[in-house]
């Protein structure tokens, strides 16, 4: 089970604000997926590379283009 | 149309009155766009009466998720954090859609954020199955599904991260199309897990999914992940013959624990396949279903931690009025503006990724991730597509898996390894139980959209 200490200090990195009930509800069932995960342990990842994306893509670049906005709020803060 | 049977608008006009009349009970829609699909239909009305010639999808109605951005529309992701947003611009596959002068409905429903496998994780409420309405539609787009089956719509589009366009159509009874990753453009869809989200039609037969997949395709400048490949999709469709072609079906995919009668209904679909002249054969796939829904759910979580890090309370919607400083500013905003499954999934994305777990968890995922693409690799060599069931069980009933998110995360065991491996898949109706539609899953190599499809078509004349 995680430590709820730990429960809270993930929501603080992830700028989430919860009530005490709810960070323990958290805590059952991120404990719960970690058990669920774990069984990845089993397996034999030795000499294996890690796959970040499905595509080998390097780098595509395009041009940037202005576009001509139309919304009226828009014309509103620039007629201002 | 041509002939001056129907008009476009009358076409239009008539599923809008069906979308006024069933809608209240499936909640297929969030938003109804008439006024812009009357006009839309109009303009096809008036290419009809001057003579000219008329593009490929004129006039035909679309539903679209509510995670894809459509100019001027309301874009919600079915969250209340981007409840009042509006769309600034048109996503690359409506901008496609609409020079095929397709017409749009309107925006379906989903799980908030493509988040769920049932729907029922939308701030709005939940969708239900046209065939059954105290079933789910699946999920995450269950709208997009239940519009199609429910002949609120001709064609969806959907997106799928982890199968979320091909469970929810294996439960709707529609024909749900995951291209590979790349094979159309992300441009404009609200992002959710990057390296494994694609956007696909929702239709009712092979042939329609095919005609918005042709449509939808290609390299697009705006988005660097996608690539053309245009010409090895028609050269398969040539030469595609049934007698030609290799099945191969992975004897984990019938696993212990699922339902018999979906089984048995699979496994008559794929011998039907063999009588018509294909080839069938056993293959393994050691890694690609437990294994890969748990690295799946570690590295689903870690991207949607960093891709949502953007809903600040500042930069878009939602922004909480109790916030007294900077730092509630953002865990207000975001405590209150989002729900409880998107918060779990942040919760265990930054956990996945921050320091002393990187390693344990994600690191070891990308890993496992590279041993589910070596198994396709292989089996990919003496077979030339892969046949499976799409879900384990048919549609559940609301409320059944909401208090237990991990029998949730089991709904979507067959369909997560294709996204984790950028495989392009099909899920196909292939029969009922007690009313209730079974999806068959076809999986393809790289870039073979068009050898699915086309069995996708000889299986439905089966």
């Amino acid at each position: 089970m995680l430590d709820l200490k730990d429960v809270q200090h993930i929501a603080e990195l992830a700028r989430l604000g919860f009530t005490n009930k709810e960070i323990k509800n958290f805590q059952i069932e991120l404990s719960s997926i970690l058990g669920y995960v774990g069984k990845l342990k089993k397996v034999d990842i030795a000499g294996t590379e890690p796959t970040y994306h499905p595509l080998k893509i390097e780098n595509a670049m395009r041009q940037d283009e202005a576009r001509q906005e139309k919304h009226k709020l828009l014309s509103g803060f620039l007629n201002a | 149309m041509v002939k001056k049977e129907f008009s476009a608008l009358e076409l239009t006009k008539a599923f809008l009155d069906e979308i006024d009349k069933s809608n209240e009970k499936i909640f297929a829609f969030l938003t109804v766009t008439r006024d812009s699909a009357l006009s839309q239909a109009k303009r096809i009305d008036d290419l009809i009466s001057a003579g000219q010639d008329l593009p490929l999808l004129a006039g035909i109605p679309l539903a679209v998720k509510d995670n894809i951005m459509v100019e001027g529309a309301r874009c919600t992701a079915s969250s209340k954090i981007l409840e009042e947003y509006i769309a600034p611009y048109d996503a690359t596959v409506i901008k496609k859609l609409k020079e095929q002068g397709i017409v749009i409905l309107g925006k379906t429903n989903l799980d908030e954020f493509a988040m769920g496998a049932s729907t029922e994780n939308s701030a709005f409420g939940p969708t239900r199955n046209p065939h059954d309405l105290s079933r789910v539609p699946g999920g995450s787009s269950g709208g997009s599904a239940a519009a199609v089956a429910g002949n609120l719509s001709v064609c969806a589009l959907g997106s799928d991260t982890g199968g979320s366009i091909r469970q929810p159509a294996s439960f709707c009874g529609a024909v749900g199309l995951k291209p590979t990753y790349g094979a159309v453009s992300r441009y404009g869809l609200i992002a959710m897990a990057s390296s494994l989200d694609q956007i696909g039609p929702i239709t009712k037969t092979a042939q329609d999914a095919a005609l918005v997949f042709e449509a939808i395709e290609g390299k697009d400048e705006k988005d660097s992940t996608s690539v053309n490949s245009k010409i090895k999709n028609q050269k398969s469709k040539l030469e595609f013959k049934i007698q030609n072609l290799r099945i191969g079906v992975p004897k984990e995919y019938f696993m212990k624990g699922m339902d018999k009668e979906v089984e048995k209904t699979v496994k008559n679909a794929i011998n039907k396949l063999e009588e018509a002249g294909a080839e069938v054969r056993e293959v393994s796939l050691p890694y690609s279903t437990d294994y890969a829904l748990a690295a799946y759910y570690i590295i689903m979580p870690s991207e949607v931690s960093a891709n949502l890090a953007r809903y600040d309370g500042i930069k878009y919607g939602y922004s909480s009025p109790a916030a007294k400083n900077l730092m509630e500013v953002y865990s207000k905003s975001r405590g209150e503006g989002f729900g409880k499954e998107v918060k779990r999934r942040i919760m265990f994305g930054t956990y996945a990724l921050s320091s002393g777990y990187y390693e344990a968890y994600y690191l070891r995922a990308q890993k496992v991730r590279t041993k589910i693409i070596e198994d396709f690799n292989r089996v990919f060599k003496s077979v030339d597509v892969i046949a499976t069931p799409t879900a384990p069980t048919t549609a559940f009933k609301l409320g059944d898996k909401t208090k237990d998110p991990l029998s949730m995360y089991l709904a979507d065991i067959f369909v997560t390894a294709v996204n984790l491996a950028g495989l392009p898949a099909i899920s196909l109706p292939c029969g009922k139980i007690q009313g209730l539609p079974v999806g068959l899953q076809i999986i393809g190599r790289h870039f073979e959209e068009d050898k699915v499809l086309k069995l996708g078509e000889i299986f439905e004349k089966l």
